[in-house]
């Protein structure tokens, strides 16, 4: 047999193992992406698969309890409970306020149990506003190019 | 001094843009005058740019709180230390730092090669000055760092207006690391752009032979050692600072950094495919055009949203400029293949599956596999959105499934690829070569496997160091024993001498040991441990064979935050081993908290002691402790591998020996000596050169 065959055929028996790993992997782990606004929509088997959800906490929602951590996140004009239950500390980035990311799952209840939380991270910090400077209106005076 | 900047940077685009139409002329009519003009064009930039980027410079370190950039990232109370990392940390002032490190590549390149090859550097400065000027546009027009605030006053008419203090750089950005990260990564990035340039450059003028390979073989290294270099210290912040226990979590940013660095590992090794065989031309033509590719998918990734990442910078309109250039190089590229493709013909064809071309190839293809594979990982929402209509991402397990074994097929051929010969080797060199290695490998495995590290993917990778590493020392061995042998000198000053001589092999097998290194670091993944205790004053709790004695706890005021911290003592054994202070640290300026974990490093263990808050229940600290085995390595196997890349970077040094001319005058008295054969065989190949 040509080395470029048996080449061939190493790499489509690699190929086709990592493939199929992948898949594997990918069933494993693969969270669907909802707004907060479409979770009450959901039904039937969709309701059983993992989340992803992003939104805003709602400011003063946060309440650390014995074994979890309950907030409230926001986006869209609607408002989804949340219970932290993961054993990982929170993010230091994780506060009033603060874009966030849950994953976990949508209870019956409507409440959201959330294994992992990450928060906006330090980059993603520079587009807000600047608050309570002297001399500007955030909102009004949007840095000017003068060049 | 904002004015300064800006005109600066205007400038550098006029001059951007001469280059590249003086390029084009000097391209058409092969006038010297002109081809120099476009040149010195290409260095007017350059300057240019230092001159914007240090103008920014200078706005941070006056804290100029009229520019918005500055009072963005910066104020008063920012130690001077940090008011430099400060200029990179956001969108505008990144953005200017890209282009002042790729003005930096240019300018040497244009440098080192004025007045040589002018058949190719025309092309080359064209390529090179239209990146930087998709950078200046945006520089310029689209995210310019030297916006200063302004409001309107009761004329009507707008007027400066300064802020008293800036908001402060971000604490999790306080770090040192944080100061040489981006640099190293952003030199990284950046550095594909040069021999981006030269492969395109060499296509579009269809300049004959390797040459293009030649001249890039150290500005790709280079660019590879800081890619390197950038992931780990990212790898080691997010470590370090984060407080998870953990170094890498297959987030986008993360996998941004990874895949070109995958598809630049590839490129560094299949050149020597084309240079010693003159096959795989255009695989390695397209290796480096996907890498520069992923560099600016990469740095994309991060600024548009596409893709949700905790590091994301905001989300904004850049996205669609990245994604345009993007789109513009692939069609260059493509066009330019298809035109000129007949002048990328191979010499020759794969002669047997045991030789080094094949490893070669099976390297290569595993490296883009695992590059397309944490590529489409990482963009799996998209592409999910887009087939079925859901956004669905994928987790670690999906990475770690398929790039666990990847590493280690990899880390295999590491082992044998370097001793195998090119075209074709016999049973009997790969018995004799790899006899020993493997014995010490399986036993080195069988002995982990005894001491209970009874994980198969653990097992395997203490098999595969100890082959591989063992592979490297011989190598090491043999070429000083024939040294030694000759001079007199002893074993070690022979081996130095070995690698001066051929500074490119036995570089790359230190750093394939410092590879061996990481992935031993690696292996101690899977026996991490982690416990989260409420403790009050005098309690402790037991983690692996530590004690962890919670002495007390206290609030530490300083002038820019406010610190809770813990006081802990470990024991091990009944004796005490050390003190450690996790703290919490709050920052009034811009009310954030970071975490400083208290890490105990040992190459057995870290001992990770986080704190990670205050009870609700009894407002006790909460502590948060990880056992992880092994993680120094890591960051050990990092500096050797930056070692090895610099020796192999240095030129080599035959002068000093007597030996070479001899035994290359003469091949017969070489093969005399007791070298073993595929010392001497080897020493006869042509040796790399530039």
């Amino acid at each position: 047999m040509k080395a470029k065959v048996k080449f061939a055929i190493g790499a489509g028996i690699i190929v086709g193992t990592l493939s199929c790993l992948a898949w594997v992997g990918a069933q494993q782990s693969k969270t669907y992406y909802h707004t907060i606004a479409e979770l009450p929509t959901l039904q039937g088997e969709a309701l059983h698969q993992r989340f992803r959800v992003g939104g805003d906490v709602k400011a003063g929602s946060i309440q650390h309890l014995s074994g979890r951590v309950d907030f409230v996140m926001v986006g869209e004009g609607k408002s989804l409970p949340v219970s932290y239950v993961g054993t990982d500390p929170l993010p230091d980035t994780f506060k009033d306020g603060a874009q966030c990311l849950v994953e976990g799952k949508y209870m019956p209840d409507g409440r959201f149990v959330a294994e992992t939380v990450q928060a906006k991270c330090a980059s993603k910090y520079e587009a807000a506003p600047t608050q309570g400077a002297p001399g500007s209106n955030p909102s009004s005076s949007s840095p000017d190019t003068k060049s | 001094m904002d004015l300064f900047g800006s005109y600066a940077l205007l400038l550098a685009f006029l001059c951007v843009l001469y280059a590249i139409g003086g390029g084009i002329g000097a391209v058409v009519t092969r006038r010297p005058l002109i081809i120099k003009s476009a040149r010195n064009a290409g260095f007017a930039a350059c300057a240019l740019i230092w001159v914007g980027f240090a103008s920014l410079v200078y706005l941070f370190f006056t804290d100029d709180f009229s520019v918005a950039y500055v009072a963005q990232h910066s104020n008063r109370n920012l130690s001077t230390f940090f008011k430099l990392p400060a200029v990179w940390s956001g969108q505008e002032g990144s953005l200017l730092f890209w282009s002042f490190l790729l003005s930096i590549y240019v300018f040497s390149a244009l440098f080192t090669y004025r007045g040589k090859h002018p058949e190719l550097m025309p092309y080359v400065g064209i390529v090179l000055a239209s990146v930087q000027g998709f950078f200046l546009i945006l520089n310029n027009f689209v995210a310019s760092p030297f916006r200063i605030f302004a409001a309107q006053g009761a004329d009507g008419i707008l007027h400066l207006a300064a802020q008293a203090d800036g908001r402060g750089l971000n604490p999790l950005l306080q770090y040192p690391e944080m100061a040489i990260h981006p640099p190293n990564l952003y030199s990284g990035y950046t550095g594909f752009t040069i021999p981006f340039a030269f492969a395109l450059a060499a296509l579009l003028g269809r300049y004959p032979g390797e040459k293009w390979i030649h001249l890039t073989r150290r500005w790709t290294m280079i660019a590879w050692c800081f890619q390197s270099i950038g992931i780990l210290l990212g790898a080691h912040w997010a470590y370090a600072v984060l407080g998870w226990g953990g170094y890498w979590g297959w987030d986008p940013v993360e996998n941004a950094s990874l895949m070109p660095w995958l598809t630049g590992t590839a490129f560094l090794h299949s050149v020597m495919m084309q240079e010693k065989r003159g096959m795989m031309r255009v695989w390695n033509v397209w290796l480096v055009f996907c890498t520069f590719f992923l560099c600016i998918l990469g740095t994309s990734l991060t600024r548009s949203g596409a893709v949700n990442s905790v590091h994301a910078f905001a989300e904004s309109a850049i996205g669609h400029w990245f994604w345009s250039f993007l789109g513009v190089c692939i069609l260059v590229c493509v066009i330019a293949f298809i035109k000129n493709r007949d002048y990328l013909r191979s010499d020759n064809q794969l002669d047997s599956m045991i030789s080094r071309e094949s490893s070669f190839l099976f390297n290569n293809l595993i490296l883009l596999v695992a590059c397309v594979a944490v590529l489409s990982g990482t963009l799996f929402p998209v592409l999910s959105e887009a087939v079925r209509g859901s956004k669905i991402s994928v987790g670690p397990p999906f990475f770690n499934l398929v790039n666990v074994p990847i590493g280690l097929f990899l880390l295999f051929l590491t082992g044998i690829g370097p001793l195998l010969a090119w075209r074709k080797t016999s049973t009997e060199s790969l018995r004799r070569n790899f006899g020993l290695p493997l014995t010490a490998g399986v036993v080195a495995a069988v002995i982990a496997v005894a001491f209970g590290l009874r994980n198969f993917y653990v097992a395997l990778c203490v098999l595969l160091s100890v082959f591989v590493a063992s592979t490297v020392l011989s190598e090491f061995y043999r070429g000083a024993r024939v040294i030694s042998a000759r001079t007199g000198s002893n074993l070690f000053s022979s081996a130095a001498q070995l690698t001066m001589r051929n500074t490119r092999r036995y570089g790359g097998y230190v750093v394939h040991f410092g590879m061996v290194l990481v992935f031993i670091g690696l292996s101690g993944t899977p026996f991490n441990q982690d416990k989260q205790m409420d403790m009050t004053p005098g309690s402790s709790m037991t983690i692996g064979p530590y004690t962890l004695l919670l002495q007390n706890f206290d609030t530490d005021q300083q002038p820019n935050y406010t610190a809770e911290r813990a006081t802990i003592d470990v024991d091990r054994g009944g004796k005490s081993l050390m003190m450690l202070y996790p703290q919490r640290r709050f920052y009034p300026s811009n009310e954030e908290s970071g975490t400083m974990v208290a890490i105990s490093s040992t190459l057995k263990e870290d001992l990770y002691v986080v704190y990670a808050g205050r009870s609700p229940d009894n407002n006790m600290p909460v502590i948060h402790a990880y056992l992880n085995p092994l993680v120094k390595w890591i960051w050990l196997g990092g500096v050797v591998v930056v070692f090895g890349t610099i020796l192999a970077l240095l030129p080599n040094r035959q002068a000093v020996l007597v030996v070479r001319p001899v035994a290359e005058a003469s091949p017969a008295s070489g093969e005399a000596q007791p070298a073993p054969v595929t010392f001497t065989a080897r020493s006869q190949l042509p040796s790399s050169h530039d």
